[in-house]
């Protein structure tokens, strides 16, 4: 079966929620650019994008026309070509509201899982719950009538596991998106010990034609990306604990989350992170990670405590952030939770007595946003954490021993042989996390 | 061209800033003002000058494309809410595309030689903010001939046009100069900006300008043989200026020494349906300059400054050779020598012309009446360049489409006396 044949009619399960909505838009721009070709004008595209949500796909609908009027405005200069033959579109605006109009109408909305069963292609985005993949995925190899490949978007289950429980015989792939999929350069790629080969090739050119940067992760649970991510959480977990007992909870979240943010120069501080991603989803990934790795001190009493008061962070339907480790109001932080009131502190009571805390950082910092656009991006930093280095705050101390971390973590995902390569860890916190250097270099040696 | 049967001045000028990308203040997402507030800026500020609305005979305001920008038509009718004394007395709009401002100047002058007015309260306006580039685009793509030429078109469709005419001069008299060349064009026209409060560029602090405008074009997202540096920006804003007879200035109480006199000028149209015989030449721009030369009776010798219309940087190239101060093929060589340059032989476009200062299209024709004016009498701030006995006139040259409407003026400071040509 040809890569067009495979992409002719994809199922994305999972497509209202964050990452299965950004994996429905990518996939039916590909699926648009094979259709509006005149060579395959006989063909049936079908893109179902499955969710158990009807709110969810409503919102999916919305979200799709958004990105996709913003897409085809980016690439006007070549749609003219692709609707060069219909003398009906002559403007712009003709033809970028024709081209939105194909690509959604290639996308069909279910709550109806038996979309999947004939598909060629079927892509998992759902809750990191192993045993809900496996029964999803069960039902659909039991009926498909296509003998469908799968993709997973699993960030942290083995896929060889995913692949022995469901009996799929190697038709299964981890395709790991980053959030937002549309954004984030990233894409992991996982192969179990027994994924067809052709499979691999398929999966590679679909990366490819989403011009996305790929790096091969082995088959470890986490794999580079959440290997890396959890250990860091944890990390900030454990130096709030430290720091709790002399500063109280509330004054050492703000603390290692500004370190980790701006010390660190990162789009995001840990906690805002972990917020974004959301609490429960660290919590089932940490439990992931926690049973097929064990002895790693993989889990945190923390996170678990705070999933069940039922502080979860994750985003509303119209994307603005929930309130997790931090209360957030137009999407910036500005307050921190204290468990003792069950209430949130606003920032501006914490920050004053934390920052004259911490110190000052160097004076050559900058915002994330400013450094990662520099042309002496390099030379930057490394002037920076050269002044960091000599700081002998407070604020540097707790960031030279972040960093260490990071490094330590990066090179332990190496040495365990989830990354095989260092490089490869750095490529994946850059394009990934979209942080302004990778984890493994010399700046805290 | 026949002389003029009337003296004919300009006077009391005034432009509002040039606002669009680049400038600090801009943010696509908030509130801007909108066409009323720019006409009613510019024509009070013109009032203001000449002493009120009571003074003024006529108005005539250019504009372009409101009614697709905008949505808004029938603009003449905003004229008199710049003041209310402006009820009652004839309006026109016209439309010559990016030339309009250009023809709403020889509109009003055409007026005072006929004598059906004194002083003509004349304003170019565009509001082009309203849509995103991609689409003003397509509102833009109205200079050109819609039925023969849109669909064929680009999506960026002027930039294109433009793009061909730099693709086919730089083959026929070489890449390397012609980038270069380009790129120090957009390297004056952003330093002169910097010395212009209103200008669109102004706020630009880049350091290595020559080395930011030698980005390579990409065909991908853009233009063939442009890049965003070669070409001038969006722009909101609105000039305007008074022309006068010399019973207009004693009305106005405005000394000669506040005002330039038209010495001569040319208007000239090309057929839309047809292109350019040469697209390494703008013709239409050489005959329109040689009309009003003509009409002036000076030669090129005696141009002190100009204003010319590079909407890109192969249009100021381009004009460099229509106007006749370089041969063809040699306008970059000129270029690269800092013949346009402010300390040059014939400073061009001195607070930065359509790519420094900004392009509000239909604008555009008065705002370089307002600089000229500003030039000649002593008033330009920052940006006052001096002007020789050697050279004392100065030359405007507006465009609309790929050089299909063009009016050239030639002007002196009013009053001056100036020895005949030997």
């Amino acid at each position: 079966m040809s890569y067009i044949d495979r992409m002719e009619n994809v199922t994305v399960l999972g497509a209202g929620g964050k990452m299965g909505s950004g994996i429905v838009l990518l996939t039916a721009l590909e699926m648009a650019d094979l259709a509006l070709d005149p060579a395959h004008k006989d063909r049936d595209f079908a893109l179902n994008a499955v969710d158990v949500s009807p709110k969810a796909l409503s919102g999916l609908t919305k979200y799709l026309r958004d990105q996709v009027l913003r897409a085809a405005e980016k690439r006007t200069v070549a749609l003219r070509g692709v609707y060069a033959g219909r003398a009906d579109l002559v403007e712009n605006e003709e033809i970028i509201r024709q081209y939105v109009e194909d690509v959604v109408a290639l996308v069909r909305p279910t709550t109806r899982i038996e979309a999947a069963y004939g598909s060629t292609l079927v892509f998992e985005a759902i809750n990191e719950n192993p045993d809900l993949k496996v029964k999803l995925l069960t039902q659909i190899k039991d009926h498909n009538t296509k003998d469908a490949w799968f993709l997973t978007n699993t960030s942290s289950i083995p896929i060889s596991e995913l692949d022995a429980r469901v009996g799929l015989g190697g038709r299964i792939i981890g395709f790991h998106f980053y959030n937002p999929p549309a954004v984030q350069k990233l894409v992991e790629l996982i192969r179990a010990g027994t994924t067809l080969p052709e499979l691999a090739d398929f999966a590679a050119e679909y990366a490819k034609k989403l011009r996305k940067t790929v790096v091969p992760s082995n088959d470890v649970a986490g794999f580079i990306g959440n290997g890396h991510f959890m250990r860091d959480a944890l990390h900030a977990v454990a130096e709030v604990e430290r720091l709790g007992r002399e500063y109280g909870f509330v004054d050492a979240v703000y603390m290692i989350n500004r370190i980790s943010q701006d010390f660190l120069i990162r789009p995001m501080g840990i906690f805002q992170l972990v917020d974004y991603v959301g609490i429960d989803v660290c919590r089932f990934i940490l439990g992931v990670m926690n049973e097929r790795l064990p002895g790693q001190g993989l889990h945190s009493p923390l996170v678990d405590q705070m999933v069940q008061r039922g502080i979860v962070g994750g985003q509303f339907a119209d994307g603005s952030q929930k309130d997790g480790f931090l209360k957030y109001e137009k999407g910036r932080p500005a307050g921190v939770f204290d468990p003792a009131a069950n209430a949130y502190v606003p920032l501006a009571q914490v920050a004053p007595r934390c920052d004259e805390r911490l110190g000052p950082p160097p004076a050559s910092i900058r915002p994330w946003k400013g450094v990662i656009t520099r042309p002496d991006k390099a030379a930057f930093l490394e002037g920076y954490f050269r002044e960091l280095r000599g700081l002998s705050t407070l604020g540097a101390e707790l960031a030279r021993t972040y960093g260490k971390r990071a490094k330590e973590i990066g090179l332990g995902l190496v040495k365990d042989g989830v990354a095989r390569r260092e490089e490869d860890v750095n490529t994946v916190m850059l394009t990934g996390f979209y942080h302004a250097y990778g984890p493994v270099n010399g700046y805290f040696d | 061209m026949k002389k003029n049967r009337r003296k004919v001045y300009m006077a009391a000028g005034y432009h509002t800033t040039s606002l669009g990308t680049g400038r600090k203040e801009f943010h696509p997402k908030k509130p801007r003002p909108g066409l009323e507030e720019y006409i009613q800026e510019a024509g009070r500020g013109v009032l203001a000058q000449i002493g009120g609305g009571r003074c003024v005979d006529e108005g005539i305001i250019g504009n372009f494309m409101a009614a697709r920008f905008n949505r808004q038509g029938h603009l003449a009718a905003f004229i008199p809410s710049i003041d209310p004394d402006l009820r009652w007395k004839p309006c026109t709009r016209v439309e010559c595309a990016c030339a309009s401002g250009g023809v709403a100047l020889t509109t009003a002058m055409k007026s005072v030689l006929a004598g059906t007015a004194d002083v003509v309260l004349t304003v170019g306006v565009e509001v082009q903010n309203t849509v995103k580039a991609i689409y003003g685009a397509d509102i833009l793509g109205g200079a050109g001939w819609y039925r023969g030429d849109r669909k064929k078109g680009h999506a960026y469709f002027f930039p294109s046009l433009f793009s061909d005419r730099a693709g086919a001069y730089a083959e026929k008299h070489g890449r390397d100069k012609t980038r270069q060349a380009f790129a120090r064009w957009f390297r004056n026209a952003v330093e002169n900006a910097r010395l212009s409060e209103t200008a669109q560029e102004c706020h630009n602090a880049c350091e290595d300008l020559e080395a930011l405008a030698m980005t390579e074009p990409n065909p991908r997202s853009f233009v063939d043989h442009l890049n965003v540096f070669d070409c001038s920006k969006v722009s909101d804003g609105a000039a305007a200026i008074a022309i006068m007879s010399e019973e207009g200035l004693e009305r106005c109480g405005i000394p000669k020494s506040e005002a330039v006199e038209v010495v001569g000028w040319g208007q000239v149209e090309a057929d839309l349906t047809v292109p350019p015989s040469d697209p390494t030449e703008l013709e239409t721009t050489r005959r329109a300059v040689q009309k009003a030369l003509d009409a002036a009776g000076i030669g090129l010798d005696r141009i002190g400054t100009v204003e010319c219309h590079d909407c890109f940087t192969i249009s100021g190239i381009l004009s460099v050779e229509a106007i006749g101060l370089a041969a063809k093929g040699e306008g970059p060589d000129y270029v690269l020598a800092g013949k346009t340059s402010r300390q040059g032989d014939v400073p061009f476009n001195t607070t930065g012309g359509l790519i420094g200062w900004g392009h509000p299209t239909g604008a555009t024709g008065v705002r370089q009446a307002v600089t000229v004016w500003q030039q000649l009498t002593g008033k330009a701030g920052a940006a006052q360049i001096k002007i020789s006995r050697k050279r004392p006139y100065a030359l405007s040259v507006n465009m609309g489409g790929n050089d299909k409407t063009v009016v050239a003026i030639v002007y002196k400071k009013a009053g001056r006396k100036l020895r005949a040509k030997p």
